[in-house]
């Protein structure tokens, strides 16, 4: 098979690195080629982050170029439109609709652009808005949100749902384990 | 077992596996995760050293003694390492030395883009270059062979790319090495004399090198089917963007030793193929090989010498179609990093940008605050730099410059060379403040200990530099200690010491927030009926405060309650929760 490609963006500090590692382990499990490219350092200081993870037969390159991602997983609403470019043509964007003013925003020299999802929508790509925030905290920390959108993404996925799990329960530390369960199933099934 | 692994981690799993007993390292992304990895091991000694020098010397008396021994650094980092490295190529080694280093081309975390290659070509020193985690692990084992029988330390050098992407390996068996230590002042010994001796050995070593370049597995041709009429040398993370583009459709001569580079090898595939590509990042250095052998290629004719590349940069090259894509015409506000919510350093910039100071940067998380609202520096150059171009901006500007300029400097980068230029201002005496920015941790790189912390790479209780008394040893007499937290006492100290006719220092001192000791108070939020809408809070920079419908607002999912805002309100807006 070609291989498929996700991107996971956000804001440095939401935990992509958490959601690349259940997907790095889960797809190693089903027996693909993985590889997952992250950023460390500066970038990660609140700044905009992006993690590739591609699976397939066979993966050369560590990175999603323009038009080349099946998904996009957005943590932040205005991250989803700063990496459209890289979605193939009839690829999905699924999105947390939570806003985090960047600094410009902050300190008064631009606005946070209004109805950017509706914008991209309106261009035929298929957006699954989703309030991760909100689900995140009803199964019990607002952190989770990373979890929740990787339920999200797990509905379009022919994985059984307990592979899923079972990825969860080799990631994350024991006492977290029941939340992030919680908040994959609010995702997957909200 | 198959395991899925960033390169940094594979890279230290092979070395450990090679039977590296000695590693020693200071952190620079992105290399800081081969000695976290290698920390791991119960069973190798592994060490932060205070700067990237004494890592390589470190390493250097490892081997000397027997053991395989490794130093792990960033581009920059060899720079500081560059006195032993050069030395040591006539030297050789005793047991096997590694040294890895890590490009970053992109500067994803780094102040320039300089291509270590440059480093193994004039130091002649051999230097692999793996392509992806399992050759990251493998290389590392092939790596003590060749120090050993070649008698010389070897590079690995990563880059960004392959350093933080997980490949799948497999895992093998640790070995022990371990060679005899006999005196043998000839070979160890480098004065004139004996060094004169060995400086032809190094260039016949090049030779026997360059003889097992041609043949070795580690540089292979992938024969392509036919499809195209040219062939590609590549090496690092640009063989997998070639693969990417052209699959087996074009052949390859994929490159894992990129120092001494084969000759014939290179004239054969060369003869093969017809004309020759050469890809690669940064600088032409396999292609001006290349062309001093009589090679005819093209590469930084069609390939840039800037950044990082991908499948589109070179599917772009050779002008094949673009893929199809999406984008907004809206323009998306770029989010650029910066200091947390909480940063102890933010309250220091504060003040020193409400009081115009000039300001002199180092590196470290701490350079953020020259981003806007802040903008409070004026200049980073390297590590320690701050402290020393501060010496000589006083020397120069004399009364003009010393009662309105300090440098900042973070307690890591002080100990990576910052105390050097301390010494040299206590020395030659000039008029200057240093402020040292003491949150007690390496940040930038992922929180490494470090000696003033008391802790070391293991989390074991170790030495501490009490850097008070460092500072008074060295002939400052003026040094005070302030909590960023507190403006009003940061004003009034920077204030007092500027005015001084004497060198003076400022610790700013409050542990990094994101430390695991550091509990986060409740979050503040802002009473919309006292909130007047100012601003004045807007300038303190905080990620966690905006501005919507005319007053702030908090976030209360970054905001970890240190308070200082509610200082900044005139009108009292900012609250505690619950209060």
């Amino acid at each position: 098979m070609a291989s498929k490609n996700i991107m996971i963006v956000g804001v440095g500090g939401q935990g992509s690195l958490l959601a690349s590692k259940l997907l790095g382990r889960l797809l190693v499990d089903e027996g693909y080629d993985v590889k997952v490219s992250e950023v460390h350092g500066m970038s990660q200081r609140g700044g905009s982050v992006v993690t590739y993870v591609k699976f397939g037969d066979k993966v050369y390159s560590p990175v999603i170029e323009e038009g080349e991602a099946d998904f996009i997983v957005s943590f932040e609403k205005l991250e989803a439109a700063r990496y459209i470019r890289n979605l193939k043509k009839d690829g999905t964007v699924i999105v947390n609709t939570q806003q985090i003013d960047p600094m410009p925003v902050i300190i008064g020299s631009t606005a946070y652009p209004a109805g950017i999802l509706d914008e991209i929508t309106a261009k035929g790509v298929q957006v699954d808005a989703i309030d991760a925030l909100s689900l995140a905290s009803e199964a019990g920390s607002a952190k989770a949100c990373n979890i929740v959108l990787m339920g999200r993404l797990a509905k379009y996925f022919d994985i059984p749902y307990e592979k899923w799990e079972s990825a969860i329960e080799k990631i994350v530390k024991p006492a977290f384990i029941e939340i992030n369960k919680k908040a994959f199933a609010l995702g997957y099934n909200n | 077992m198959k395991e899925l692994l960033i390169g940094n981690a594979a890279l230290a799993r092979g070395l450990y596996e090679a039977g590296c007993a000695v590693i020693s390292s200071y952190p620079g992304t992105p290399s800081t995760e081969i000695t976290e990895e290698f920390a791991k091991f119960s069973d190798a000694y592994c060490e932060w050293a205070p700067n990237e020098k004494v890592a390589m010397e470190t390493a250097f008396g490892a081997s000397l003694r027997g053991k395989r021994s490794v130093c792990c650094m960033k581009h920059v980092g060899l720079n500081v390492a560059a006195d032993p490295l050069f030395t040591m190529s006539y030297t050789g080694v005793n047991a096997g030395m590694v040294i890895c280093v890590a490009d970053d081309p992109g500067m994803h975390s780094s102040q320039n883009e300089q291509d270590s290659r440059h480093y193994a070509v004039a130091a002649k020193v051999p230097m692999l270059e793996p392509a992806d985690s399992q050759e990251a692990l493998d290389f590392a084992k092939i790596a003590f062979e060749l120090s050993e029988q070649f008698d010389t330390p070897v590079f690995i050098k990563m880059c960004t790319r392959v350093a933080h992407s997980q490949s799948i390996v497999e895992k093998g068996e640790r070995i022990e090495v371990t060679r005899e230590y006999v005196k043998n002042p000839q070979k160890y010994i480098m004065a004139p004399a004996n060094a004169i001796k060995r400086h032809p050995l190094v260039e016949e070593r090049t030779q026997k090198l360059t003889a097992y370049a041609e043949t070795s597995p580690l540089n292979r041709i992938e024969e392509g089917n036919g499809s195209y009429d040219f062939g590609i040398i590549t090496s690092s993370t640009s063989y997998q963007y070639v693969k990417e583009v052209f699959g087996d459709s074009v052949s390859v001569l994929k490159l894992g030793m990129v120092n001494p580079l084969p000759v014939q090898l290179i004239k054969d595939f060369a003869a093969k193929v017809g004309t020759v590509y050469v890809i690669e990042e940064l600088d032409p250095i396999i292609e001006t090989h290349c062309k001093i052998n009589g090679v005819k290629v093209i590469g930084k004719e069609k390939f840039s010498l800037l950044g990082e590349f991908s499948q589109k940069t070179i599917a772009q090259a050779f002008d094949l179609p673009a893929k199809e894509s999406v984008g907004t015409d809206t323009a998306v506000p770029v989010r650029p990093p910066m200091m947390c919510a909480g940063c102890p350093h933010r309250g220091m910039y504060y003040v020193l940008a409400k009081n115009k100071i000039t300001v002199l940067g180092d590196i470290g998380c701490y350079t953020l605050g020259s981003m806007p609202p802040l903008n409070a520096l004026d200049m980073t150059l390297c590590m320690g730099a701050s402290v020393s171009g501060l010496h000589g901006y006083n020397k120069a500007g004399g009364t003009d410059t010393e009662n309105k300029t300090v440098c900042v400097i973070g307690d890591s980068t002080f100990m990576h060379s910052g105390v050097t230029g301390l010494i040299n201002i206590a020395y030659n005496q000039s008029n200057s403040t240093v402020i040292i920015l003491d949150n007690s941790i390496t940040g930038m790189t992922g929180h490494q200990q470090n000696p003033t912390t008391g802790y070391n790479i293991k989390g074991d209780p170790a030495g501490k530099v009490n850097l008070e008394a460092l500072c008074y040893s060295i002939g400052i007499n003026s040094v005070r200690v302030v909590d960023p937290y507190n403006l009003e006492e940061c004003e009034k100290v920077l204030k007092e010491e500027l005015a001084k006719n004497e060198p003076s220092v400022i610790i700013s001192r409050r542990p990094c927030v994101l430390l695991k000791y550091v509990k986060p108070k409740k979050p503040l939020s802002v009473n919309p009926d006292k909130c007047r809408g100012c601003k004045r809070c807007m300038k303190f920079g905080c990620p966690a405060i905006s501005f919507r419908e005319g007053h702030a607002v908090v976030d209360n999912t970054l905001c970890i309650g240190c308070g200082v805002c509610a200082g900044l309100c005139p009108f009292d807006a900012f609250e505690k929760e619950g209060e």
